[in-house]
Order: C-alpha cells, then sequence, then structure tokens
C-alpha cells in the first residue's frame, strides 16, 4: 500500500495502523533529505497550501511552513487575528474564500473541536487538522510516535505514560490512539481534576501517583499545563502542581531505571518539567521538533497524492 | 501476451564485463570516478558492475544509491503515490565524475529526475550514464546513454522486465514481453 486510506488528516482516530506506518516509513526518506545539503525535493511543486491558524501557534505553524516549503509548495498563510473572522465572518465563508485562490489543500488549527471534520463536510480540498481544542493534533501524535520509535525501536508492548494536563490536551487524545493502534501500553498520570473521567473507557490505565507512573513506563511524554484554557482553578497553585506532579532529576535518579523523556512544547520550565531532565541526554524532546518536519512532509505528500 | 527472452545469464555476464571495459577505457584509476545506481533496480546492476570492476581492477570503487521518487514529474498523474526507497550516497560527488546506472532506458524521465535529485548532493565535474537495456526510439526527452548493454527497438505496447537474482528470482533473466499478443 502506498496511499493513505482518507483524503484528509483529521484525526488518528481514523487511521489505520498501516496508514501509520505508511506516514513513518515516508517520513524515514524525508529525514533524510532535511539532512542532506539541499533539504528540497519538488514534489509538490504544483500545489499551493493555505496554513489557517484560527489560534495561536508558534512550533506547528513553523514546522508545517518548512515541511511544505521543503516540498516545494506554494503557502499562504492565514491568521484569525486582524482578519475579517473578526467582523463576523463564518469558517466556511473564510475558507471558501481562501479556497477560491485556487488552493489545493488547508492546514487548520480551531478552538473548537470537529472545526475540520465540519469543513471536510463542505470542501474539496485535503484537510489536515493542526489541533482543533482540545480534541486532537493528529501530526504531533504521528511525529511523538515516530520519536519513540526511533529511541527505542517497535512500540509493540512498550509502557508509555503521558502525565499533566490531559483535560485541555488535543496532544493526550491523539496520542492514546496513536499509541495503542502501534501496540503500546498507555498510562495516564495527573491530578484528578485534570483528567477527564471517559479516559479509562479508553482502555488506558489512569493514575494519580508520578512515581507510580514513572516506575511503570519506559516512556514518559510529558504536557504542559495550559493555563490559557483554565478557565477555573484546577490546582491550588503551579508550586503545589511541580512539587506532586513536575518530574525533576532528584525524582529520575531515585527510580533506579532510565527512561525516555518527552515534551510537545512549549515547555513551563520549573513547573511540569525542571531544565535538567528537560535538557538531558534522556530527552528527545528537540529529537521531536526534527522529527515534526519530517512527519508533516510525508503526511502532506501522501495526501497531496490524492489531490484531483 | 508473448515473450522474448534478450539476455540469459551468460549473456548478461558477458554484457556485464564488456560495459566494465568500457568504463575502464574512460575512468582508470577510478581515482576520481563514482557510481550511482538508480533505485530499485539500477541498484542491481550497479552491485554488479562495481563487483566486476573491482575483481578487474583490484582497488575498491564507490557506489551509491539513488532514489528518485520525490523529483518524479509524474507525481499526482498516477492512481496513488509512490513509495519511496533509501538513498545513500555516502560520498562527496563535488567535482567528481559520476557514473548513473540504471537498467533501462526508457522515455528518459528517471534519468532527468535522477539528475535533479543527484543536484542536492552537489555540482558533479561530470555525469554519465550506463543502462542495461536501451529501449530505441521512445525517448520523451532528449537523453541518450554513454554505456549500453544492449538496444532494442520497441514499441509502447511492448515492456521490458529485468529479472535478477538479487530480488530473488532463480535466474538472471531479462524479458521483452509484448502485451498485446
Amino acid at each position: 500500500m502506498s496511499h493513505l486510506s482518507s483524503k484528509h488528516l483529521l484525526g488518528i482516530k481514523n487511521l489505520t495502523k498501516e496508514d501509520i506506518q505508511l506516514i513513518f516509513e515516508t517520513a524515514d526518506n524525508f529525514k533524510d533529505v532535511i539532512n542532506r545539503p539541499i533539504k528540497k525535493v519538488p514534489s509538490l511543486r504544483d500545489i499551493t497550501i493555505a496554513n489557517v491558524f484560527f489560534e495561536n501557534s508558534t512550533r506547528t505553524k513553523l514546522s508545517f511552513e518548512l515541511a511544505e516549503k521543503r516540498l516545494s509548495a506554494d503557502v499562504i498563510n492565514f491568521s484569525a487575528s486582524g482578519s475579517s473572522v473578526k467582523k463576523g465572518e463564518t469558517l466556511l465563508d473564510t475558507v471558501n474564500n481562501i479556497l477560491a485562490m485556487k488552493v489545493d489543500m488547508i492546514v487548520m488549527r480551531h478552538s473548537s473541536p470537529g472545526a475540520p471534520h465540519f469543513l471536510s463536510k463542505h470542501i474539496n480540498a485535503n484537510i489536515v487538522n493542526a489541533g482543533d481544542g482540545t480534541h486532537e493534533h493528529p501530526t504531533q501524535a504521528l511525529l511523538d510516535a515516530y520519536s519513540m520509535r526511533e529511541r527505542v525501536g517497535d512500540l509493540e508492548g512498550k509502557n508509555v505514560a503521558i502525565i499533566g494536563d490531559i483535560v485541555h490536551s488535543r496532544v493526550a487524545l491523539s496520542n492514546i490512539f496513536a499509541l495503542q493502534k502501534l501496540g503500546a501500553n498507555v498510562m495516564i498520570c495527573g491530578p484528578a481534576t485534570l483528567i477527564p473521567k471517559y479516559l479509562s473507557s479508553f482502555g488506558v490505565k489512569v493514575v494519580s501517583d508520578i512515581r507510580q507512573a514513572l516506575e511503570w513506563c519506559d516512556i514518559a511524554n510529558i504536557l504542559r499545563i495550559q493555563l490559557e484554557r483554565q478557565q477555573i482553578k484546577y490546582f491550588p497553585s503551579l508550586r503545589e502542581y511541580s512539587l506532586y506532579f513536575g518530574v525533576n532529576k532528584k525524582l529520575l535518579d531515585s527510580l533506579n531505571k532510565e527512561i525516555v523523556i518527552m515534551h510537545p512544547g512549549p515547555i513551563n520550565r520549573g513547573v511540569e518539567i525542571t531544565s535538567d531532565v528537560a535538557d538531558s541526554q534522556h530527552s528527545i524532546i528537540l529529537d521531536q521538533v526534527e522529527n515534526g518536519v519530517a512527519t508533516r512532509m510525508a503526511v502532506l505528500y501522501l495526501l497531496a497524492g490524492n489531490v484531483s | 501476451m508473448q515473450k522474448r527472452l534478450l539476455l540469459n545469464k551468460k549473456h548478461l555476464d558477458i554484457t556485464i564485463s564488456r560495459l566494465c571495459h568500457e568504463l575502464i577505457e574512460n575512468h582508470l584509476p577510478f581515482e576520481n570516478t563514482v557510481l550511482i545506481g538508480l533505485q530499485p533496480k539500477g541498484v542491481f546492476v550497479a552491485e554488479r558492475i562495481k563487483s566486476k570492476l573491482e575483481e578487474i581492477i583490484k582497488k575498491p570503487i564507490e557506489l551509491g544509491y539513488l532514489d528518485i521518487t520525490f523529483y518524479r514529474d509524474d507525481f499526482r498523474r498516477r492512481d496513488e503515490p509512490l513509495k519511496p526507497n533509501e538513498t545513500r550516497v555516502p560520498f562527496i560527488i563535488e567535482d567528481k565524475n559520476v557514473i548513473l546506472i540504471d537498467d533501462v532506458l526508457y522515455t528518459g524521465r528517471s534519468v532527468k529526475s535522477a539528475m535533479d535529485a543527484m543536484s542536492a548532493f552537489g555540482r558533479p565535474s561530470k555525469v554519465e550514464f550506463l543502462t542495461l537495456i536501451d529501449r530505441i526510439h521512445s525517448r520523451h526527452i532528449p537523453i541518450e546513454a554513454n554505456y549500453i548493454g544492449k538496444q532494442v527497438n520497441t514499441v509502447l505496447s511492448q515492456k521490458v522486465l529485468v529479472e535478477l537474482t538479487e530480488q530473488g528470482k532463480k535466474e538472471d533473466k531479462i524479458w521483452l514481453i509484448d502485451k498485446s499478443k
């Protein structure tokens, strides 16, 4: 098989294990490309991609833009701030106006869960979900799983703990779907107030003891506390969170085992993770960033094969 | 469907040997010359050329693998995206004499893509092209090989099928297949 089972990448839930393996195999080749002196290939030279970001983003937007440019696509960028969205224009109207400029693919971030799914029912262009609210962030999950596979090999039977603010995270859900499809065991750890009740129905272990999670796992994916999404107080203070759920060197040294440390960024240094852990040799945080470009190149390349 | 044998193992060995001697005439002592096989089947031919050359001149010759998938001009014109193969060029090609090697030369588009792909690794001093089978009168773009194993006059309904032991085949056999008969 050399094509994805869907013309869009809306979430990991809809992908098959074979889709994920195909994306990884293609990303392997793009990783080779981006480490060459000339990092560009002409594959998407006749494709126009619009990065439509209704919500702030730094690394995802940069990563997609770099991936698109390295595939030689024409790229236009749209940010909701300062646009007609502020004047009351609907999502569909905004996107249809962009598509009228002969755009072939849309990479979209939106604060509303399901926004890219809604759009996929009304437009012909291929859509890549770059994060929809607290729902899914499929390319982040793909690059995370790709980075884990690169460090520890086949993920079948591996134990992965996702630690932190789960309820506000779109990374957590996509990670769970991706890891389970690849045969890994998933544990969720965080304060009870930051863990949605439905999670246990996905077949993941849920704990609130950070030491228990770290002792169990081969890989710890530590998520950011998303203070900007918290309308109410989910825990008494950042200091208390850091004390009970922060990952620091002392805690890791006491485990008598080595685990791989991941973080999708941006990091609240000293809150969910200390600098001596984030910058240690066990951390693959910067590998995640590098792999993000290769993985996104693979997704765009494979989806572009379906552009009519 | 009709099949006609173009080369068997014996003739293939003789052809590879002859191609090596042609390369020796132009490139000995191979100090500034490297071989690059095009993925997937050109690599097998390139490995045989390298092995035979090393046997004759008694010194190692550098060989790289080049995948052209991301450089093809028919992306999105096919039913599905092509699956890439490994590219491995573990040497500098800047100012080198590069001999690109493929199994079959047909429209010339693969060779054009290969030259695009190769330019990502530097600017060679000279590029030559070696093909095992040259399907004459079928070019879409003006590309010719410098070293040719066998020339075959073919029409659109015909196809050259290369079967080598490296692909898990029992015997080396190169066929001309006519789908219209």
